[in-house]
C-alpha cells in the first residue's frame, strides 16, 4: 500500500431507512494518521456515518473500503479485529466488570471462546492495562465495578477500553458527553497523546473541545459533507452558520 | 474463621453423605435426593440466566432427554418388564414389534451412560446455535426456547408407539444389578450418587465462569454489542454454555428420574421449566450457591405445603416468586452475602455499631 493511499475510504456511500436516507452519496478518505472532527446538526447522519465504518449499518449503496479491502458484509468483530476500534455515544462499558477485568476483556489479543477458557493474559497486555489505567487516573478503581463509576469515569473508561484493544482507527462518538469542563480537558489531552500511531475521528457537538483537539473539521449536514477545514474556517462558512443557526432572516 | 469457611463445603458434603442416610427416613431421603437432582439444573440454568443473560424456559426438554434415556435403558434390561418380543410390553400394546431403532444403543448400559448427557448437550447445542447466529435475543430467546419446549411436548406426549406417550415410561419397577430400582436399597444409592455429581456440577459451572471466560460471559450479560465491538464473536460462547447447560439438564433429569420412578411428557410441561427459572431467582442468580440454595428450599417448601395443603402450593409459590423479586432481587443467597443478615439484626438492635467514623482515605480518591 502506497502511502497516498487512504487507509479508510467511503465512496458514494448512501444509507436509507425505509425510504428515509440518513446518509447520502456520502464520500470520505480517511488517511494514516489523520485526525478529525466531525460536525453536524442533530440528524447530521454522524452516528450511521460510525455504524456503517464499524458494520452495524449495510449501506444501502456505494462502497467501504479499509486498507483496500471492503467492509461490507463484515461483522462488527471482524472489522474490530482488522483494527477499527470505536467508542459508543452513551459510554458503554460491562458494568458488572471490575474496571481491571473491562480493560484486561478489551486489550485480550485472544478473542476466540475455546482459547479463553484456558489461557492467560500476556504479561505485556497486564503491563499495557496498568498503563493505560494510570493514564486515565483509574488506577484506584481497578477493582470497583464499573457499573458503580461515576459518568465521567464511565466515559474514560469506555474511551481506556478502546486504547486497549489497540487499534489503528478510534472512532471516537461524543467522547465528552456530560463531562465537566476540567475532564474534556483532561480527554483532549489523551486523544491528542493518541494522535501519531493512531487515525483519530471524534464526532462531537461541544465547540470548545474541537477546538482543543484542533483537528481538521467535517461538517455533515442532510447526510452529506458540507465542508472541510480548520475549525475557524469552517465557522465563518456562510452555509455552515446557516446550518446551525436557521436561514438568514430576508 | 477463615479455615472454618473452607471447610464448609466439605461438612455440608459429609452430611449430605452420612447423617442424612442415618438421620431420614427412606421416604424423606427419597424426597431430598430428588431436590438435589434438580439443583443440578437450577445450576445449568444459572449458567446461562445468571451468568451470560440467555432466559431459557425450555430446560425441560434436556432435563427429560436424559430422563427417557435412563428409563428406557432400565426398561429394556429389566426382564419382568418384557413382553414376547422381548422389548418392553408397551409396545405391544400398540402394536410394535420391533424396537425403534434410535432406542437400539440403549441395550447399552456404556451408551446410555453417555447418551443421557452427550444427546441433550447436542441437542442444546445445535438448538442454540441455531437462535445465537442469527442473533435472537432477550425476551425472544426464551420464547423461542418455550415453543421448542412445546414442540418436544407434544411430539413425546403423541407418539405411544415410540415413547408410551402421556404415560411415560416407568423406572420405579425396573431392575439394576438384579435389584428392583424402586427398592430402598437402591434409592440410598442414586442418593448418594446424586450427592456426589451435585459438587461435581458445581465445579464445572465454576470452571465456566470464573477467569477470562467467565468475564467474558459477563461481558455478553452487560453489554452483548459492546463485547461484539471489542473483537469477539459472541455465538460460540453462547452456544458453549447453553451446550454444557443442556448436558447438566440431562444428568439431573437422569437422577432425577431414578428417584422420582417415572419419566414422562409432564417434565417437559410449561410450568416445570418456569419452575425451574423460580428455584434460581429464589436462590440467587448470578452465583453458584444460590441455584443450590434455591432448588432445595423451594422445593422442599412444596414437598411440606403439598402435604399439608396440596392445593395451597402454587399460591405459595406465586408469592413466594413475588416476595423475592421485589424484596431480594438477588435472592435468598445474594441477600445474605450483601449484609441482609445484618441488616435484620440491626431491624431487632443487635447490631454491632461501628466504632468510629470510616476514614477518609485520600489516596484511595482519584489525582486530580
Amino acid at each position: 500500500m502506497s502511502m497516498s493511499e487512504p487507509l479508510l475510504e467511503l465512496n458514494d456511500v448512501s444509507v436509507s431507512f425505509d425510504g428515509f436516507y440518513a446518509l447520502t452519496d456520502l464520500s470520505m478518505k480517511l488517511y494514516k494518521g489523520e485526525l478529525k472532527s466531525i460536525i453536524g446538526p442533530n440528524g447530521a447522519g454522524k452516528t450511521t456515518f460510525l455504524d456503517v465504518i464499524t458494520g452495524k449499518v449495510r449501506p444501502t449503496k456505494g462502497s467501504v473500503t479499509f486498507k483496500g479491502q471492503s467492509l461490507l458484509g463484515v461483522s462488527e468483530q471482524k472489522i474490530s479485529r482488522q483494527g477499527i476500534g470505536r467508542k459508543f455515544q452513551t459510554p458503554r462499558v460491562f458494568e458488572n466488570l471490575s474496571v481491571l477485568r473491562n480493560l484486561e476483556l478489551a486489550a485480550s489479543p485472544v478473542k476466540n471462546a475455546f482459547s479463553l477458557l484456558g489461557s492467560r493474559l500476556p504479561q505485556s497486555a497486564k503491563d499495557e492495562v496498568h498503563r493505560i489505567m494510570n493514564y486515565v487516573g483509574l488506577a484506584p478503581f481497578a477493582s470497583v465495578k464499573a457499573g458503580s463509576l461515576s459518568h465521567g469515569q464511565k466515559q474514560w473508561l469506555a474511551i481506556a477500553s478502546l486504547v486497549a484493544q489497540a487499534p489503528e482507527v478510534l472512532l471516537l462518538d461524543e467522547p465528552v458527553a456530560g463531562l465537566t469542563d476540567e475532564e474534556t480537558l483532561r480527554t483532549a489531552e489523551l486523544i491528542k497523546s493518541l494522535a501519531g500511531d493512531h487515525t483519530v475521528v471524534v464526532i462531537e457537538h461541544d465547540m470548545e473541545f474541537i477546538r482543543d483537539l484542533d483537528f481538521d473539521v467535517t461538517v455533515l449536514h442532510q447526510g452529506q459533507v458540507l465542508t472541510e477545514g480548520p475549525l475557524d474556517q469552517v465557522k465563518a462558512d456562510p452555509r455552515v452558520i446557516e446550518v446551525y443557526l436557521g436561514p438568514p432572516e430576508q | 474463621m477463615k479455615l472454618f469457611q473452607r471447610l464448609v463445603p466439605w461438612i455440608l458434603l459429609a452430611v449430605a453423605l452420612f447423617i442424612l442416610p442415618a438421620a431420614l427416613d427412606d421416604f424423606r431421603l427419597n424426597l431430598f435426593g430428588r431436590y438435589f437432582a434438580l439443583a443440578i439444573t437450577a445450576l445449568a440454568i444459572d449458567l446461562i440466566w445468571g451468568y451470560t443473560g440467555l432466559l431459557s424456559l425450555g430446560q425441560g426438554i434436556f432435563f427429560s432427554l436424559g430422563g427417557y434415556a435412563v428409563a428406557m435403558y432400565l426398561m429394556l434390561n429389566t426382564k419382568s418388564l418384557a413382553g414376547g418380543n422381548g422389548i418392553p410390553k408397551f409396545f405391544e400394546n400398540y402394536g410394535v414389534a420391533e424396537l425403534p431403532f434410535f432406542w437400539k444403543p440403549f441395550w447399552s448400559p456404556a451408551f446410555t451412560l453417555i447418551a443421557l448427557w452427550v444427546i441433550p448437550a447436542v441437542v442444546a447445542g445445535l438448538v442454540g446455535w441455531l437462535i445465537f447466529r442469527n442473533r435472537i435475543k432477550g425476551v425472544y430467546f426464551s420464547i423461542i426456547t418455550q415453543a421448542a419446549l412445546m414442540v418436544f411436548f407434544h411430539f413425546f406426549n403423541g407418539q405411544q408407539k415410540l415413547f408410551d406417550g402421556t404415560n411415560g415410561l416407568k423406572t420405579s419397577t425396573s431392575e439394576l444389578f438384579g435389584q428392583l430400582v424402586g427398592s430402598p436399597d437402591m434409592q440410598v444409592v442414586f442418593y448418594r450418587l446424586t450427592v456426589i455429581l451435585l459438587p461435581l456440577a458445581f465445579l464445572v459451572c465454576r470452571y465456566f465462569t470464573t477467569g477470562r471466560f467467565g468475564d467474558a460471559l459477563i461481558a455478553i450479560r452487560d453489554d452483548e454489542t459492546r463485547f461484539r465491538f471489542a473483537g469477539f464473536n459472541s455465538v460460540p460462547f453462547k452456544t458453549i454454555v447453553f451446550l454444557v447447560a443442556g448436558a447438566l439438564c440431562g444428568i439431573s433429569g437422569a437422577l432425577y428420574t431414578v428417584q422420582s420412578g417415572i419419566v414422562s411428557p409432564q417434565y417437559m410441561s410449561i410450568s416445570f421449566s418456569i419452575e425451574m427459572v423460580i428455584w434460581v431467582a429464589v436462590g440467587g442468580r448470578g452465583t453458584l450457591v444460590g441455584p443450590i440454595i434455591g432448588a432445595t428450599l423451594v422445593n422442599y417448601l412444596r414437598s411440606l405445603v403439598s402435604e399439608a395443603l396440596p392445593e395451597a402450593w402454587l399460591f405459595v409459590q406465586g408469592a413466594l416468586f413475588i416476595f423475592v423479586v421485589v424484596l431480594m432481587p438477588d435472592g435468598i443467597y445474594g441477600w445474605v452475602t450483601n449484609g441482609g443478615l445484618k441488616s435484620l439484626l440491626a431491624a431487632f438492635g443487635i447490631a454491632k455499631k461501628a466504632k468510629t467514623y470510616p476514614r477518609l482515605d485520600e489516596e484511595a480518591l482519584p489525582v486530580d
